[in-house]
């Protein structure tokens, strides 16, 4: 089983300080880590990988001191890591990010499943996961909690999405890609021999020419995002259950109800 | 101070601390409270590789020596003495069989130690022979290819959780010292079974039984080396093993040390911090200054050996080592308490049981009574031979 793992290389911000004069980051001199919520992905790659055997794939893009966030991965158990790194991705938002992504994972070449952390703690969009799946025109699950089978066979996966109040059981084609949550593990330490092998571990480095990006979708040129206001979403905690006959008539109801709405045209 | 480690040496150092930080602490009160075994630490100290560390790559180990042995346990020790012994006892255990055994035996047990999937254990103490080992009581019978064994072992680590154990019989009474055999046996071997759990003192979360042979059947294949060899076996394991304990005193006097001096930063008395007062100053000095004494010993020793590839010729200094971290981690955790003060005697704070779990360090793998008596032992020997 070949098992890819998206990661991103972030501030420490329990050691970051502020400056006081523009209210920002202070990022210079800051350690970097691997965002916490993709250790839960990096662990469940190695749990299939030893379940099922395969190989487990780190890839990040960013400047070349990213490499460091490949090289624990290596430390914990990770086969391989591959860096995306070019100046043309300078300025990427999180469409041109998984696009990047996206067209690093297809030189990788063959893979079974994606993992990826539920956000990265910096931005906290939670978008680059399904970027991902979108630009590789494959299924995506958010939320992921627990892995609760895969046929090999089949090419189907079965897993529990973690819901505000209990979980989901979805099944899946294979290829997919799972964005997981932190209840789906516990990340273990680096190994001894994990540390030996990243000491010598060089990041196979693709640069936009290797991946043959289209330079109007990566970086500034390929990033449409503008920040208008940050705020945080209030959530009503409003539902409705929608009672029916036929699984056609309760999705006819749910897209009637949408249409009302104008959430749909 | 800079003990000049290698890149690796530094990783075992860089591991293990990464490691007791996150899986230890958070579950050393839980196990030394409800005296329970970690198996879901050890199960982990396994997967980062911290339990192969003195066993040759060959058999799946990393071959990193004595030093890497004791450097791990140094660091885990730091944060719970009583879970890195699962380790550090599996090594007394495997020490026989790692400096004795026929390379089959070797295959078939150290590569499951190596990777921390079993665990090990050494069987010599009996109810009546503690210091004076050799006085032992269990005979192994021969009987064809089989030898028969009776009697009881007693407080051994790890007892009941290990699957492979090292132990010690009396094969012919009257050949003395040379009438003692070894055999590894394993758990589950008809007529092999356990006493109760102790309830101790302290290193709580180890666990310490009882080994109780009855017409235990063991076929002759089993036996390390040759018959007779026994003693020398155990002697020899002792002197291989005791920087190990060393270590784990070392490590409890070092977190102990850095427990004191947090504290004292923190505590506020008289409208200041106790670490301005003279009288702490003066007692974090002297731990301060004995850990260090005792690391540099130890390390020494270690080295000593692993160069040499063998503790025969360093016994003294193996002895010494074990002697001077122990009482250094006895002395280092009650000074610890003392600057804790009443805090230091409540369980909510961790240096109470850093002080019970140090003073087994003085009491077995040799009393520090047996220790000096070895050194002096040793000075008189190699006098006698310049002579």
């Amino acid at each position: 089983m070949n098992i890819v793992v998206s990661i991103k290389q972030v501030p420490g911000t329990t050691k970051v300080a502020i400056n006081p004069a523009t209210n920002t980051l202070i990022r210079a001199g800051v350690e970097a880590i691997i965002n916490p919520f993709d250790m839960y992905a990096i662990e469940e790659a190695i749990r299939l990988r030893e379940k099922f055997g395969g190989k487990v794939t780190c890839i990040t893009m960013g400047p070349p001191q990213a490499e460091e966030a490949l090289k624990s991965a290596i430390a914990m158990g990770a086969d391989d890591g591959i860096l995306i790194s070019d100046r043309a991705f300078a300025g990427s938002d999180t469409l041109a990010t998984s696009y990047t992504l996206a067209m690093g994972i297809k030189k990788f070449g063959q893979f079974d499943i994606i993992l990826t952390g539920k956000q990265a703690m910096d931005g906290d969009t939670a978008q680059v996961g399904p970027g991902i799946a979108q630009w590789l025109n494959i299924p995506f699950i958010a939320w992921v909690k627990k892995i609760e089978d895969v046929k090999e066979d089949a090419k189907t996966i079965r897993v529990e999405r973690m819901m505000d109040d209990g979980y989901e059981v979805l099944e899946g084609p294979l290829p997919i890609l799972l964005s997981v949550v932190k209840e789906i593990n516990e990340p273990r330490t680096e190994s001894l021999r994990g540390k030996m092998k990243a000491k010598n571990f060089k990041a196979t480095v693709l640069s936009a020419k290797d991946i043959e990006a289209d330079p109007d979708f990566i970086g500034l040129r390929g990033s449409p995002t503008i920040v208008n206001r940050v705020f945080v979403p209030v959530r009503s905690g409003k539902k409705e259950l929608v009672e029916g006959a036929t699984v056609e008539e309760k999705v006819s109801k749910v897209v009637a109800s949408l249409r009302e709405s104008k959430l749909v045209n | 101070m800079d003990y000049f480690l290698t890149e690796e040496q530094q990783m075992i150092v860089d591991t293990a601390k990464d490691f007791a930080h996150k899986v230890i602490k958070p579950v050393r009160e839980e196990h030394d409270e409800n005296q329970t075994f970690p198996w879901e630490v050890v199960k982990k100290m396994g997967e980062a590789g911290l339990c192969g560390l003195y066993i040759p790559e060959k058999y799946g180990g990393t071959g990193l020596g004595i030093l890497g042995l004791c450097l791990a346990v140094e660091e885990m020790s730091k944060v719970c003495s009583a879970i890195a012994l699962s380790m550090a006892a599996t090594g007394l255990g495997t020490f026989p069989i790692l400096l004795f055994s026929s390379e089959e035996q070797k295959q078939k047990y150290l590569p499951d130690i190596a990777s921390g999937k079993r665990l090990a254990a050494f069987g010599l103490t009996e109810a009546n022979a503690g210091s004076d080992a050799l006085g032992m009581q269990t005979t192994a019978v021969k009987d064809g290819d089989y030898y028969i064994l009776n009697g009881t072992k007693q407080w051994i680590t790890n007892a009941g959780e290990a699957e492979i154990y090292s132990v010690f019989a009396v094969t012919d009474r009257n050949r003395g010292s040379r009438g003692l055999s070894a055999f590894i046996i394993e758990k589950g071997t008809p007529g092999f079974s356990f006493g109760k759990k102790e309830n101790k003192l302290g290193i709580r979360a180890s666990a310490t039984r009882e080994l109780v042979f009855q017409d235990c059947k063991i076929h002759k294949s089993a036996m390390i080396d040759s018959e007779g060899k026994g003693a020398i076996i155990a002697v020899n394991t002792l002197y291989t093993s005791r920087p190990g304990v060393a270590a784990q005193a070392l490590g409890i006097a070092a977190g102990a040390l850095d427990e004191s001096i947090n504290y004292a930063r923190q505590r506020k008395q008289f409208g200041q911090t106790i670490s301005s007062f003279q009288a702490v100053q003066h007692m974090l000095a002297n731990m301060a200054t004995e850990v260090e004494a005792a690391r540099a010993l130890l390390y020494a020793t270690a080295r000593s050996i692993d160069k040499a590839g063998d503790a025969k010729g360093f016994a003294k200094e193996s002895a010494m080592a074990k002697l001077y971290c122990s009482d250094v981690a006895m002395k280092v955790t009650t000074d610890a308490v003392q600057i804790f003060g009443g805090y230091g005697y409540m369980k909510e704070y961790p240096v109470e049981k850093m002080m019970r779990d140090a003073k087994i360090t003085q009491i077995y793998e040799g009393t520090n009574q047996i220790q000096r008596n070895e050194i002096a032992a040793g000075l008189i020997k190699s006098a006698a031979s310049k002579k």
